[in-house]
């Protein structure tokens, strides 16, 4: 057996670095922070691709790969079985999330010396990418389900500390608030599901809840409340936390908001790592998902087929490239979802979670580098609008080639590597349920569409004036622009289904020429209307906006979910419960209690009178009932 | 000499002390001193209770001394802990410490107010220690008169009609204790003998069940006034409002656990058939406390408001926990009597600090302060992520367990109030970020502020004192967990007798 050990110094060393440059940094040049952290995130990210060897290559067997956990302490404990542990779970979801999370952290680490170099609070900045990138990997390799959901508020609050970094525009803070209220609500249906499933299995561990055919679930699926059984309630409840996190729709208003955090952080966070934790969350529970509640599983592949369909029809009318991004990458994740959702167990009908996996591997290299070369282009012209750019491509040539390249992956343009992951979640939706399939298809079009329309804005299209000639990336940001590049280009060739599969045991996989040729058509027809829409400056994208009407004014913003939102907290439970429930308390409870002591106090004045001192007044009282009590003893007595 | 006495005697002590002083410096420098023993005295206590703990000694209470001071009543001085109590030593050690620190400015008649204010610690410890009821009710009062003196004296705004309305509705919270006792006091002895006060004796007999069902509300609601019971929670946020910060420390921080306690050890284990039966009515009062006091916190502008309304939700989850009766959610409440203690101390002692900046407690006053003053700004950041149950703080750890506890029944009604109470922890957020938003993030508000100076020496001292122990507990809560849990035994054995 391999000693695997060491691979909790993977998530330890950024744990470490936050420490070291959170309570020290401010003594230091801030580039020092900037240098360890790099250099940790550095040694984390080679001793996950060391692990990633180990595990790939040595401890194969011939009944495919097994589960291992080095380390398991316990943390916190409840009963004798009802225990909290802090470890260290490997298998090829974890490995490979290792491999995604520190490589685009390790990316960013790098290609944010460059870009937030001179910003105040560069050292802060640095050490809230190192306590993310902890809590991230946390969440990768936790061995139950509760540390997952400790790590998983983590995540939650350093996503909230680097959207805010800017922490003096109300802008940034709002959208960092928002991030946060948003998932905690979410979270709250993920803890009670957790609550609930603890409660019915007696367990928190993932191995015991994922062996396919247990009866720990008997007791969860005996129960129902409002005619559903409580296995659908407990699954559906988790998937809450999965879809606030990966920001499914309708909880998907936090993500374009949080674009107003520094451009690395929304490569690394809000669209390479955090994002697609509710992906993983639901792979990493698929077999639950699967066995005991394929009904939520299919409910999970609706809800990411509509949100990726929706949000794609809104990236198409965004004009911030940030925010572009941002609903890209609500769409994608919504393929991964589609994925999970059609995905059944074992083997080939496992293709969907292999297909899921793959795309969220390809989808991080891609978008996170599309993000970057955005980063660079923003660095560039200081503006994040679509009108503002244009030309840059022969200002900018690496980022402009980095960019195309990660424009041709995201829209399945073959040899690129989304291509190849999309294409399976093609296929595994095709051949599991028609109308995902459908939707994802014409997603696909849309998609090379929205890409491609941005894409030409900014290196194409008009001739823009700029004041100051805009630059190319300086070398730590090019540098990672191109290793992405790199892996944006050539992952797809990667044999996904031999290591990562629902079962753990590799499975042969062809293409399905029926599927891919279609799909790569329909990609290509998105690319040209593009051209010949945004290739040239020209009257016809204005035209066919107003043309559209009310329909453009609705998706422009956004189908109103936020205003829907806004009406509901402000209006409703703002100014309708909390502030009458403030009246209330004072004018109504803290009034009565006073009332009491008013009363009280009224009473003792009236009274008060009665001990005047005057001994005259005493006599008569004491006369007056001494004969009243002789007459009720008398009439008591029978003398009447 | 008993050791646990000495918890008592250094306050005495130290107010002694206090008398022979002159002016400010000798006053908080004695009062000091002598909390720095106390805490060490603590630390001293935590460390011996789990050394004699591993080393197998069973008994439900440890470190025991009677004596007998009332003969013809038989009330006794009878003292001794379990690892709850020993627990709660530790947090009042630490909250009076820390609090000592943020009185270090007190200019005005400084001798008086530290005299109070160790006067205060002084019935806290000693009720804690107490195994007696009747002396238990003594020391209980000895923190509440002081109350109304600091509050009246030293407080702020309309104080003295906060410091009346705290005061009276305490004691009418006493009252009805003090009719509960009695009421256990004649029930202690169904089969003749003398009547007692023992808590250790009265725990092994079956008190008649008409009696419980008469006494326990009695009990239950005399120590809820303490811990803000809906509807009895108003003298809260005047009261805070009014009090100076080391007051509003310790009154929040500890006091109002003192009615938790009181709860859980006199009202629960005493009682414990009644509490099985009657529990149902505060489980909904508690449900409301927890939510009503978040929900009222959202909109409200006062930073002491605020926190106030925090604390009637989050005190509202200890008795709410207790209320589920079993070990889990018990374990839960004690943990969040602790964490609440620390939070709450922390979260007041930094209001106490920016108000002495700016002079104004209104949000919409303030803004940007992280920019001017960083550390307590962070301070009050790590105070608001461990209010809102952030894990990494102690606060996720309580929350947790008591939900953990609360899922454990599986009707309906305690899964409605379960989810409802749960449901809190998004609330929380909601004011909490709010607050965080307003007045430490964004532009600065009020050009004043610009020039504002950051922590003192003594204020860092008395946060960080705070802090490290919420982020211990937070990391490393298997210790006290296990320990409480421990001395969850004998109460869990009465009520489990009663629970189907």
């Amino acid at each position: 057996m391999t000693d695997f050990s060491y691979t909790i110094l993977i998530p330890l060393i950024p744990l470490l670095v936050f420490l070291v440059t959170g309570l020290l940094g401010m003594k230091w040049k801030p580039i020092v922070s900037g240098v360890i952290g790099t250099i940790g995130l550095g040694i984390s990210f080679f001793l996950s691709l060391f692990a990633a060897y180990q595990y790939f290559f040595l401890t194969a067997s011939a009944s495919g790969y097994h589960t291992i956990i080095p380390i398991n302490m316990l943390w916190l404990s409840f009963t004798s079985t009802l225990q909290i542990h802090m470890g260290v779970l490997l298998d090829p979801i974890a490995i490979m999330m290792l491999v995604v999370v520190t490589t685009v952290s390790f990316m960013v680490h790098i290609y944010s010396l460059g870009y937030m170099k001179g910003e105040k609070g560069f050292q802060r900045f640095y050490a809230f990418l190192s306590l993310f990138t902890f809590a991230m990997l946390g969440v990768v390799l936790a061995t139950n389900i509760f540390q997952i959901y400790i790590f998983w508020e983590l995540v939650g609050v350093s996503s909230f500390l680097l959207i805010g970094f800017y922490y003096d525009k109300p802008s940034a803070v709002a959208a960092a608030k928002k991030a946060f209220i948003v998932t905690r609500f979410a979270d709250l249906g993920f803890l009670i599901g957790i609550l609930l499933l603890s409660y019915y299995t007696g367990t928190f561990d993932f191995v015991k809840l994922n062996q396919p055919g247990t009866n720990l679930f008997v007791g969860l699926a005996g129960v129902s409340f409002l005619g559903i059984s409580g296995i659908t309630w407990t699954m559906s409840l988790i998937f809450m936390g999965a879809a606030g996190k990966s920001a499914m729709f309708p909880l998907h208003i936090w993500l374009p908001d949080a674009m107003e955090g520094p451009t690395p952080v929304s490569a690394l966070i809000h669209a390479a790592t955090m994002v697609v934790a509710g992906v993983f969350l639901v792979a990493r529970l698929f077999p639950i998902y699967h066995f005991q509640a394929p009904d939520v599983l299919l409910f999970i592949g609706y809800v990411g087929g509509f949100t990726s369909l929706f949000a794609a029809i809104i990236a198409i009318t965004q004009n911030d490239i940030k925010r572009v991004l941002a609903y890209s990458t609500l769409s994608q994740i919504g393929y991964m979802m589609v994925a999970l959702g059609v995905s059944g167990y074992g083997g080939k009908a496992g293709l969907g979670f292999t297909a899921a996996m793959f795309h969220l591997f390809t989808h991080a290299m891609f978008k996170g580098l599309l993000f970057l070369g955005a980063g660079a282009i923003i660095h560039s012209v200081h503006s994040n609008m679509m009108k503002d750019m244009g030309g840059l491509r022969k200002y900018m040539p690496i980022t402009h080639f980095t960019f195309l390249a990660a424009c041709l992956a995201i829209s399945g343009i073959p040899p690129f590597a989304g291509f190849f992951s999309k294409d399976e979640i093609l296929v595994a939706a095709f051949n599991s349920n028609k109308l995902l399939f459908y939707v994802e298809y014409i997603t696909a079009g849309i998609t090379s569409f929205y890409i491609f329309r941005i894409y030409f804005n900014i290196f194409w299209g008009k001739e823009t004036k700029y004041e100051h000639k805009p630059h190319e990336a300086p070398w730590n940001m090019a540098i990672p622009l191109i290793i992405m590049a790199l892996g944006a280009t050539f992952g797809g060739f990667i044999p996904f289904h031999d290591f990562v599969t629902s079962n753990m045991k590799p499975f042969a996989e062809g293409m399905d020429i029926m599927v891919s040729l279609p799909s790569v058509a329909i990609g290509l027809v998105g690319i040209a209307v593009a051209w010949i829409l945004y290739k040239k400056e020209n009257e016809m994208p204005a035209r066919i906006a107003k043309r559209m009407g009310v329909l453009y004014t609705t998706t422009f913003n956004k189908f109103y979910v936020d205003e829907v939102y806004l009406f509901v907290t402000k209006k409703i439970i703002f100014n309708r419960i909390a502030k009458p429930i403030a009246w209330f308390d004072r004018n109504v409870v803290d009034a009565f209690m006073i009332g009491i002591g008013t009363v009280t106090m009224k009473i003792s004045y009236k009274i008060k009178n009665l001990q005047s001192g005057e001994l005259q007044q005493y006599a008569f009282v004491f006369v007056a009932g001494s004969v009243l009590l002789a007459l009720l003893l008398l009439y008591s007595l029978g003398y009447h | 000499m008993n050791f646990l006495s000495l918890f008592v005697l250094v306050p005495v002590l130290t107010i002694t002390g206090i008398l022979f002083t002159r002016d400010l410096k000798g006053a908080r420098l004695v009062s000091a001193v002598g909390m720095g023993i106390q805490l060490l005295l603590a630390v001293f206590l935590v460390l011996y209770y789990l050394s004699i703990r591993g080393a197998g000694n069973l008994h439900e209470m440890v470190l025991t001394a009677d004596y007998s001071w009332y003969p013809s009543l038989n009330i006794h001085y009878f003292v001794g802990v379990d690892g709850i109590a020993v627990a709660m030593i530790a947090l009042t050690a630490i909250v009076i410490f820390a609090g000592v620190f943020a009185s270090w400015q007190m200019e005005f008649l400084s001798r008086e107010f530290f005299i109070s204010l160790i006067l205060l610690a002084t019935g806290v410890f000693g009720f804690f220690i107490s195994l007696d009821l009747f002396t238990m009710f003594l020391f209980y009062e000895l923190a509440v008169i002081p109350m109304y003196l600091l509050i009246g004296i030293w407080g702020s705004g309309p104080k003295e009609a906060s410091a009346m309305k705290l005061t009276l509705m305490l004691m009418g919270g006493s009252a009805l204790l003090l009719v509960g006792i009695l009421g256990i006091y004649f029930n202690s002895a169904p089969n003749g003998g003398a009547y007692t006060f023992n808590i250790l004796q009265i725990a092994k007999i079956h008190m008649p069940i008409a009696a419980q069902r008469f006494f326990f509300p009695l009990t239950f609601v005399g120590f809820g006034v303490l811990a803000a019971l809906f509807p009895l929670h108003t003298w809260s946020p005047s009261g805070h409002a009014s009090a100076p910060t080391a007051v509003s420390m310790l009154h929040a921080g500890v006091l109002m656990k003192l009615g938790a306690y009181g709860c859980f050890r006199v009202a629960i284990y005493l009682m414990p058939q009644a509490a099985t039966q009657l529990a149902w009515i505060f489980i909904i009062l508690t449900s409301i406390s927890v939510v009503y006091g978040a929900l009222g916190a959202i909109m409200q502008k006062d930073l002491k408001f605020i926190n106030a309304y925090s604390s009637v939700s989050h005190v509202g989850l200890i008795l709410f926990a207790l209320l589920m009766l079993n070990k889990i959610s018990m374990d839960g409440a004690i943990l969040q009597m602790i964490s609440h203690g620390l939070v709450t101390a922390l979260f007041f002692a930094l209001i106490g600090m920016i108000y002495g900046r700016t002079h104004t407690r209104d949000i919409r006053e303030m803004g940007g302060l992280m920019k001017v003053m960083p550390f307590l700004a962070v301070t009050y950041m790590i105070a608001g992520f461990a209010s809102l149950g952030l894990p990494g703080f102690s606060g996720f750890v309580a929350e947790m367990t008591i939900f953990v506890g609360a899922f454990q029944h599986s009707d309906l009604f305690h899964r409605v109030a379960s989810v409802i109470v749960v449901s809190s922890i998004v609330i929380t957020a909601v004011y909490i970020l709010r607050v965080v938003g307003k007045i430490l993030l964004g532009p600065i508000k009020n050009e004043a502020h610009l020039h504002l100076k950051d922590a003192t020496w003594s204020e860092k001292l008395s946060t960080i004192t705070l802090v490290i122990a919420v982020v211990g507990i937070g990391i490393l809560p298997l210790w006290l967990s296990d320990t409480i849990l421990n001395s969850l035994h004998p109460i869990m054995e009465r009520l489990t007798a009663y629970l189907h």
